[in-house]
């Protein structure tokens, strides 16, 4: 078996008496989709939050292609390869569709130390955003402000913001949230051929595109991996259905 | 009513170029000088909209730059018509009367404080960055004040205007003309910058920090480039302010002013490109006309500002074009 790409070990983070994340340690393996899911408040925005950086752990260390990056902030582990979605849309709102992604061409290309030529005239950024848009198919929004765009358009933005980043992994936070089936289904299929491309850690709650999608699923309760297993693993546990699926599954 | 964008920018300029060439023409010298001032004002104000405007930081302290891009000029002229030498400690310099020295001074000056303030300061945001900058503003107005070897109080007078090679700056219209094609170069980089990659990074950090980080760039060291580039710009327009009025004194720090420049930029619009010029022409004008009207004219000022703060957005530019400002 290949060494995984991205790694937690014994991730822990506290607030007061409340442990969000409780010696956590997954991995996320090259070209598999590993699904976290959870109950609310089980403490998913807490783990994703100290594997991007945005959060410090109190204990535990993460690994990234080898390496450690705990130390880092979040803007040097994009740097090294971490793509990002967000749960609820980190976008530039004012702008455009084509400047939003340029922006994450700017992230993955030169660096923001150029002060002269316009960035959207530059054919080198340009390009690398077009090409993201046409992936996700928001080629013929490119001109249109985010604000205008619908909610399952701002979250395909914010899948090709990320992929203009060409990431080693991509970390993405319920992507499918609000997209109605239509919208799911569609973004689905985009994932699946996505993975061959870079490993996907993602958290969902649409439980029909996770046992569609993940390779493996782990299941965090009250800041615990209490189960990673394969699909049918995980539908068939009892712990998972005591815990978290209920009836559901 | 509609007006495309770079339609209103060609509009402004010529206005104020058109201004002082007619006062030339009936030999209105006072005309010229307070067209002199708005495109001060203005030059001042541009560097302000960049941290505010795009950036989205509210400095409540850029009269600071202002100051020190003043008493850059002021010291040196000092030394140089009193033909004493500036003793900085480790080496001992000459004065100097020559507008570009001064200018590079000036802005070397502003820069560089810009940059220790940046570092102290942008790490706080909102409110506490507010009171930060603005704190940072009243030590060196109350430095100035106790500064008894350059006027405290009561300021230093500067006897001759300084020099341009080539020109005679003591003729308004030229020391008009240095003006605006110093304010015009000053707009040039602005339209540059803002479009470019730095000045894109930098918009879309004042919308979203953490979509800028998760692109791999870092908000804070683009804030840092930007505060010290606004305060550059803002120490130059200090510097032509006491050349104008041949005078500097501690006012030119003063929280007010501070406060002058920040609704410069709202009148206009914010984060605007001509927004600070348009706000610096009404500004000068409203002072010019209801001032003499009435030592309070500054009710009308207010008055003006509740109309745009509540129904344009986008400043007198918003108005014309149909478009808002940006959100700070």
């Amino acid at each position: 078996m290949s060494d995984p790409v991205l790694a937690t070990h014994q991730l822990s983070k506290r607030f007061g008496a409340l442990c969000a994340t409780d010696d956590v340690s997954i991995d996320l393996r090259p070209g598999e989709i590993h699904a976290i899911i959870g109950p609310n408040g089980a403490g998913k925005s807490t783990l994703i939050k100290q594997i991007c950086g945005g959060l410090r752990p109190d204990a535990g260390k993460i690994m990234f292609l080898g390496r450690d990056v705990s130390g880092l902030d979040a803007s040097a582990r994009a740097r090294a390869g971490l793509g990002r979605s967000f749960q609820v849309s980190e976008l530039a709102m004012e702008d455009t569709v084509l400047e939003n992604a340029v922006l994450g061409a700017i992230g993955a290309g030169a660096g923001p130390w150029r002060f002269w030529r316009a960035a959207t005239r530059t054919a080198a950024l340009v390009e690398r955003a077009e090409a993201a848009l046409a992936r996700v198919g928001l080629t013929a929004q490119r001109d249109q402000v985010v604000a205008s765009l619908s909610h399952g358009q701002r979250r395909q933005l914010e899948v090709a913001v990320a992929l203009t980043l060409s990431p080693k992994a991509f970390i993405m936070d319920e992507p499918m949230a609000g997209l109605g089936a239509e919208g799911s289904k569609a973004l689905t299929g985009f994932l699946d051929g996505l993975r061959s491309q870079a490993p996907i850690l993602l958290v969902e709650h649409d439980m029909d595109a996770v046992f569609a999608l993940a390779d493996r699923i782990s299941v965090l309760v009250y800041g615990k991996i209490i189960a990673t297993g394969s699909a049918d693993d995980i539908r068939t546990s009892a712990v998972v259905r005591d815990a978290y699926l209920g009836d559901a599954a | 009513m509609r007006m495309n964008e770079t339609w209103v920018n060609a509009l402004v300029l010529l206005g104020l170029v058109a201004v002082p060439g007619w006062a030339l023409m009936v030999d209105e010298p006072f005309t010229i000088t307070l067209a002199t001032r708005a495109a001060i004002l203005a030059l001042a104000a541009v560097g302000l909209n960049i941290v505010l405007g795009i950036g989205g930081l509210v400095s409540f302290g850029h009269a600071l730059f202002f100051g020190l891009g003043g008493y850059a000029m002021g010291i040196l002229a000092f030394h140089a018509q009193t033909y004493s030498a500036l003793d900085l400690g480790f080496i001992q310099i000459e004065g100097s009367t020559s507008m570009p020295v001064i200018w590079l001074v000036a802005m070397g000056v502003s820069a560089l404080v810009a940059a220790v303030i940046g570092i102290l300061t942008l790490r706080t945001s909102g409110v506490y960055f507010i009171m930060i900058t603005l704190a940072f503003a009243q030590m060196f107005y109350y430095f100035a004040i106790s500064w008894a070897q350059y006027g405290g109080e009561d300021g230093l007078s500067i006897y001759v205007r300084n020099g341009f090679p080539g020109l005679n700056t003591l003729a308004p219209i030229q020391f008009f003309g240095i003006c605006f094609v110093v304010l015009c170069l000053v707009l040039l980089l602005n339209a540059r910058v803002q479009a470019s990659p730095f000045g894109l990074a930098l918009n879309a950090a004042r919308q979203s920090a953490t979509r800028v980080e998760a692109v791999g760039l870092d908000p804070i060291k683009l804030r840092l480039v930007a505060f010290v580039l606004s305060g550059a710009i803002t120490g130059l327009a200090g510097a032509l302010f006491a050349d104008l009025n041949r005078f500097v004194s501690p006012s030119m720090f003063s929280w007010t002013l501070s406060g002058e420049l920040i609704v410069l930029i709202i009148i206009g619009g914010v984060g605007r490109l001509m927004g600070p010029v348009i706000g610096a022409c009404i500004f000068v004008g409203l002072e010019h006309f209801l001032g003499g009207l009435t030592d309070f004219w500054h009710i009308y000022l207010g008055a003006i500002l509740l109309c745009i703060v509540l129904f344009g957005r986008g400043g007198v530019i918003g108005l014309l074009t149909g478009k808002e400002g940006a959100h700070v």
